[in-house]
């Protein structure tokens, strides 16, 4: 078990794409960490490079006490579960799961009993004389799972392993990786772009774009207080509203309605600025009549989300979404009214979050992407 | 699969086209007119149907017919390899033979003959290890490491490959073996031929490789293995359809290679059999039919045993596990 921390680590391929840039990052020991980010923004050159596949072109890392930053790959003590699983086609499961082992020179019969046992806490052992060729997607993630522990590794490091299951094997996968990651108590760095899974199974996020940490915090610091627009517009099942606003003496001024300013960035902000107003559909409440301090706009689009819809309007603020509850009747045309829950809107400035200035400071630590 | 048209060589033989198979078609095409009676029309459609049965049939016996002409004239040669060496007197047409096991026995007296399939064995056998062994190890770095070029290379070699064991490089080749002493040396001619083979095998195994997953070679790294062991637990299992396919493809090339043998070596105690069958002749100077009849058989039993039994222990396919 160990922690990983990374000093300004960069990578910058051959070619110049720069795919790290000075991260500053400590997973603590034991944490299931999530790495969660856009395509295309580093996070599965962030996992290699902790892994030793990709050598850093610059900074540090660390694993427990020891400067890893040129150890080849083996000697660090960690384990990869691949996206495509890397299972080796031409072992038996038994012999897959063994193969660290062998590496590890244990004897053959040791070995073959670990290999066992492990496949059985997996529930693997029906499938033990089969090839990867004859498992189910499940199964195979399983088995690689169990590669992974089979050589107690202090740093189990995932790239979007349920990507390849799918909707509902992925649900079961997840709680199924959550419960094995709390009982092993390993460190644990997931990669995923999928933000329902990182809000899921983390117990703390990065969010990384184009080489930096945009924000880091707990899934509900995260999904709360977005640190700037970016991870605003990229955390939620839905994406936050983000509308340009003036600051007035008393509310937030967005397309000539006064909303009432929220409670956080109050004493900060400056009379006549140009900001963002952030607020999830989610906290936005529906009303047929006009009601001070609201949003207005005609119904566009409404979209079934099961539980509740979600409904689309338009009006001088431009687009604005909310949710709105299975039994409310909206139908398209109609003209609607958005009330924000005044405790759940976010203001931005310059594209970071403004905030009171609390003591924890745990959004602007976020913001500059030190932990 | 979809099933084969009625007409292609997969259809069963004697499988004459049915009637019912080609109503439909009749029925579809009658000529239009002042609609007909129930009875009638099938009638008409049941004769329509007989014609193109009929003339089904007779296209179906003029195909089987061609078939057979052309196996005929391929299996004929066959034919004749398997009965002459039986045969006390053989001629140049396959016949029932006057069946006799002598032509084995002077085979067997004769001092060069099975020496020489021995011979082969030691050729083939050494330039299938060398072609294999370094066709992956060199495939093997030209997929995984990026160098510039490496495809003209790769393109610019197999170009020169069909030189090096050709006819017009054969002085060049003889006076280089004469310079390094290779002259006479089994090892020459294992050389030269590995070198004429080796591009080829480069090119068709660094596509197996290329088809390889980095991905398994990466997680073997992550467990600490060597790039010995990878090598060995990994690469080498993974390609080894390529690598059987290499190798049978080089035993194959060298056991019926005439031309390097006969150019490098001297003494005929080193050649092989495709030499040897050159010098089977009768006292009257003319080809010895039941010698070399006899030693064909001998020559293609070893490479048809080898496809045999690579084929079922590697099996030219792929394992499950690859995604292409
Ligand atoms: N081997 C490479 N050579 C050059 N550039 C690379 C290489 N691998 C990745 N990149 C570039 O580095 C950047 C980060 O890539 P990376 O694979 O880490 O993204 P990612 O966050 O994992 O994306 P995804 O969610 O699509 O997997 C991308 O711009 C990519 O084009
Ligand atoms: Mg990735």
């Amino acid at each position: 078990m160990a922690a990983i921390t990374t000093d300004r680590l960069t990578k910058v391929y051959p070619g110049g794409v720069r795919a790290l840039d000075e991260i500053d990052l400590t997973v603590e020991d034991g944490e299931f960490f999530a790495l969660l980010g856009p395509s295309g923004c580093g996070k599965t050159t962030l996992l290699r490079t902790v892994a030793g596949l990709e050598e850093s072109s610059g900074g540090a890392l660390r694993i427990g006490d020891v400067d890893v930053t040129r150890t080849p790959p083996g000697s660090r003590d960690v384990a990869m579960v691949f996206q495509d699983y890397a299972l080796f086609p031409h072992m038996t499961v038994a012999e897959n799961v063994a193969y660290p082992l062998r590496i590890k020179k244990v004897a053959r019969a040791k070995r073959t009993e670990k290999a066992a046992a492990t496949a059985g806490e997996l529930g693997l052992s029906d499938y033990l004389e089969r090839r990867p060729g004859q498992l189910s997607g499940g199964q195979q993630q399983r088995v690689a799972l169990a590669r992974a522990m089979a050589c107690h590794p202090s740093v189990f490091l995932f790239d979007e392993p349920l990507s390849n299951l799918d909707a509902r094997m992925r649900l079961e996968a997840r709680t199924f990786l959550k419960r094995l990651q709390r009982e092993l108590g390993v460190t644990t760095v997931f990669v995923t772009h999928d933000q329902a899974e990182a809000l899921a199974l983390a117990d703390r996020i990065a969010v990384m774009e184009s080489g930096r940490i945009r924000q880091l915090g707990t899934p509900s610091e995260v999904f709360r207080r977005p640190a700037n627009t970016f991870v605003a517009s990229f955390i939620g099942s839905t994406p936050m509203n983000l509308l340009d606003g003036v600051v007035r003496q008393r509310g937030i001024e967005v397309a000539g309605e006064l909303l009432p300013t929220p409670p956080e960035p109050a004493g900060r902000l400056v009379d006549g600025e140009k900001v963002v107003y952030g607020i999830r559909p989610e906290y936005l409440l529906h009303s047929p009549t006009a009601v001070p301090g609201s949003l207005a706009g005609e119904v566009r689009v409404v979209e079934n989300l099961g539980h509740a819809q979600l409904v689309t309007l338009e009006g001088p603020a431009g687009f604005v979404q909310l949710v709105v509850d299975e039994d409310t009747p909206v139908a398209l045309g109609d003209r609607g009214f958005a009330v924000p829950r005044q405790d759940r809107a976010l203001v931005y400035r310059d594209g970071e979050l403004v905030t009171s200035g609390d003591p924890t400071g745990l959004a602007t630590a976020g913001a500059s992407g030190t932990a | 699969m979809t099933p084969p048209p009625a007409h292609s060589p997969d259809h069963a033989p004697g499988a004459v086209p049915t009637a019912s198979d080609a109503a439909p078609v009749a029925v579809a095409a009658a000529p239009a007119g002042p609609p007909p009676d129930a009875e009638h029309r099938r009638r008409e459609a049941q004769r329509a149907a007989g014609r193109a049965g009929a003339r089904k049939a007779v296209a179906g016996i003029g195909f089987y017919t061609f078939v057979s002409l052309v196996l005929a004239f391929f299996s004929l040669p066959l034919l004749w390899l398997a009965v002459a060496p039986f045969d006390a007197n053989p001629g140049l047409s396959a016949s029932l033979p006057e069946f006799t096991l002598q032509n084995f026995r002077v085979l067997w007296d004769n001092p060069y003959a099975m020496r020489s399939l021995g011979n082969s064995v030691i050729l083939a056998g050494g330039t299938g290890l060398l072609v294999v062994a370094f066709a992956a190890l060199a495939a093997y770095a030209l997929s995984r490491v990026r160098l510039p070029g490496r495809d003209m290379l790769l393109y610019v070699l197999l170009l020169l490959s069909s030189i090096v064991t050709g006819t017009a490089a054969m002085v060049p080749l003889f006076n280089l073996a004469t310079e390094l002493r290779l002259i006479d040396s089994q090892l020459g001619v294992i050389l030269v031929l590995s070198g004429g083979l080796l591009p080829s095998a480069i090119f068709i195994l660094k596509d197996f490789m290329d088809g390889t997953p980095r991905s398994y070679e990466e997680s073997a790294r992550v467990f600490g293995a060597s790039p010995f062991q990878i090598m060995r637990d990994i690469v080498v299992p993974v390609v080894r359809p390529g690598l059987a396919t290499i190798g049978v493809w080089s035993v194959a090339q060298v056991w019926g290679n005439f031309l390097i043998p006969f150019l490098l070596l001297r003494s005929p105690d080193q050649y092989p059999a495709a030499v040897v069958m050159y010098t089977f002749y009768t006292e009257g100077g003319q080809a010895n039919l039941a010698l070399i009849s006899t030693f064909s058989l001998l020559y293609s039993v070893p490479v048809i045993l080898m496809f045999l039994f690579v084929s079922s222990r590697y099996g030219f396919r792929f394992h499950g596990g690859i995604k292409r």
